[in-house]
């Protein structure tokens, strides 16, 4: 239930498979695996053939998901690491024709990029079936020098990119993919309080 | 054009002043009264208070639908810095330059019927002439062709404009905040929101969502029509008279806050209010919400002896996680204490505006 009242942040409702999809693309992130594991009774093998699945293991506790996800029998791809996999889901975007649907699972960090790229496609927001698996590490863009931050966990922290001191505002931009970090100690330089470790 | 018009407000010279560095900005006695002071009764209270936009009391900030004061050249130059620092300050999604055309017509026909001796608007077609005056500006180009104009529509007008503005498309059953210029804003980034919607926008503003009261002025907006412009006034308060109390830059205006001494708190603490006016566009079907923002200062406050009695209780009032969000709590006692020296105890007369 973690941030049921952040009006700004997303639902992720949980994966579902649309029977109507002339195509189904998984883009899963780490313990996202799991989403798409948990619901294997309901891939026939009318949804497996046009099925993709793109998953990359980063998260995933040292567990990768590999095996169990090739089992299932769709196409199948591995990334080393997120940003290969952005890359191939684009590519993948750019050659889908109407009836495709796009399943996300993974971090919101993950999920949030993943939107991105789906938007740059055109795709609606809204039409994209997410689930929040794993950690609950957030994405953070620094309010002041823009830059963004990946895998936060705690509050306050230090910006990678200009070093300011950052509390997370419990706000979130779709089109950024991230929460808004705004320096903590502005009024009083060094009044810094000790991190919490709040998004783990 | 009317030529029988006369405005009582009605700007012929503007001051040369700044809102960073040397802070040189204060209202001439003249001015003071023009200020729209946002509290009509003693007791702080949360409410929508959405009221049609209609021409106001002559002299006020609200004789006019787009008010324009001794401040705009002031406030156009340091527009201008701010752009040149952060360009992300204008925002403008591809579908929303319908609306941009909407709201250059819009700005541009209020503010020449308000001012005629400022601003002239010659429209033969789709051939238009708009001569500022103030600004030196007189450029014809053809409405609704982008490239006869040397900016985007909405930069090019919202540069010739006191206050922010953002524009909303309308869709789904809401509001979308899909293009703006905001250069003056209370701690909010247009960078990080546009693109969002109304209620995901107002996220970080506490205990209004419990009360219901986005749900309803949403539900009220949605129906907005052509013509009717509706208006509110929202206020926080500011260290130093700075435009930009963006959150981009908080670092360099956040310290002003420790700065309040019970001695400086009438030239330091300002009041400042935004009139917020939302206008349904014609051809796009989008919003133009304007949020003109004013500032005075405590020891010009106090010389208009009902806002001087007032704002005291009305500051005592405020809930504290209103004053948290507004910035307020670090200063806001030492500022009562000054007021009150002002305040005699004497009842007020209802409304917001002087004896």
């Amino acid at each position: 239930m973690q941030g049921a009242t952040i009006r700004s942040r997303p639902v992720y409702p949980g994966l579902a498979i649309a029977p109507l999809a002339r195509r189904h693309i998984f883009a899963l992130e780490g313990e996202g695996a799991g989403a798409l594991l948990d619901i294997a009774g309901d891939l026939t093998p009318e949804v497996l053939g046009r099925s993709q699945i793109l998953y990359v293991a980063r998260g995933s506790l040292g567990v990768g998901h590999h095996g169990a996800l090739q089992t299932l029998g769709a196409a199948f791809w591995a990334a080393p690491t997120v940003q290969p996999l952005l890359g191939r889901l684009d590519v993948e975007l750019s050659r889908s024709h109407m009836g495709t649907r796009l399943y996300l699972a993974g971090t919101e960090g993950f999920i949030g990029q993943a939107m991105q790229v789906a938007a740059a496609h055109g795709i609606d927001p809204a039409s994209v079936i997410t689930e929040h698996r794993g950690s609950r590490a957030r994405r953070v863009q620094c309010v002041h020098c823009k830059g963004v931050t990946e895998g936060v966990t705690a509050s306050p922290f230090t910006c990678g990119h200009c070093g300011l001191n950052l509390y997370v505002r419990d706000h979130y931009s779709r089109r950024l993919g991230a929460f808004q970090g705004v320096n903590i100690d502005a009024e009083e330089p060094g009044a810094v309080p000790p991190p919490e470790e709040l998004y783990l | 054009m009317d030529t029988a018009y006369s405005a009582t407000h009605r700007p012929e010279t503007f001051r040369d002043e700044t809102f960073r560095g040397d802070f040189s900005y204060a209202n001439s006695p003249g001015n003071i009264r023009h200020f729209p002071f946002p509290f009509h009764e003693d007791h702080y209270r949360y409410s929508v208070n959405i009221e049609p936009h209609v021409p106001g009391l002559p002299g006020s900030a609200f004789e006019h639908l787009i008010d324009v004061d001794e401040h705009y050249l002031a406030e156009m130059a340091d527009r201008a810095q701010v752009l040149a620092e952060d360009p992300l300050r204008y925002q403008a999604l591809p579908h929303m330059m319908l609306a941009q055309w909407d709201t250059l017509e819009l700005l541009m026909e209020e503010q020449a019927r308000a001012y005629p001796h400022l601003f002239t608007l010659e429209r033969n077609g789709d051939q238009w002439r708009w001569i500022n005056r103030p600004l030196g500006i007189d450029d014809t180009f053809t409405f609704g062709d982008p490239s006869t104009l040397p900016r985007e529509p909405l930069d090019y007008i919202c540069r010739q404009t006191q206050g922010d503005i953002a524009l909303m498309d309308q869709r789904e059953g809401n509001l979308w905040m899909d293009a703006g210029m905001i250069t003056a804003q209370a701690d909010w980034s247009l960078d990080f929101d546009v693109g969002m919607n109304f209620h995901e926008w107002h996220a970080p503003v506490p205990l209004a969502p419990q009360m219901g009261v986005f749900d309803r002025a949403l539900k009220y907006l949605l129906n907005l029509q052509v013509g009717k412009p509706v208006r509110r006034l929202n206020w926080t308060m500011t260290i130093n008279p700075r435009l930009d109390t963006s959150p981009e830059t908080y670092p360099k205006w956040g310290p002003d806050r420790t700065t309040v001494t019970p001695e400086n708190v009438g030239q330091k603490v300002h009041l400042r209010v935004e009139l917020q006016s939302l206008w349904r566009l014609p051809r796009s079907n989008g919003m133009l919400f304007v949020i003109r923002g004013y500032m005075m200062r405590m020891d010009e406050v106090v010389t208009v002896p009902k806002w001087g009695r007032r704002l005291p209780r009305v500051l005592e009032s405020l809930p504290p996680e209103l004053a948290e969000y507004k910035g307020l709590s670090r200063y806001r006692q030492t500022t009562i204490d000054w007021l009150k020296r002002h305040d005699d105890g004497a009842p007020t007369s209802p409304g917001i505006f002087p004896d």
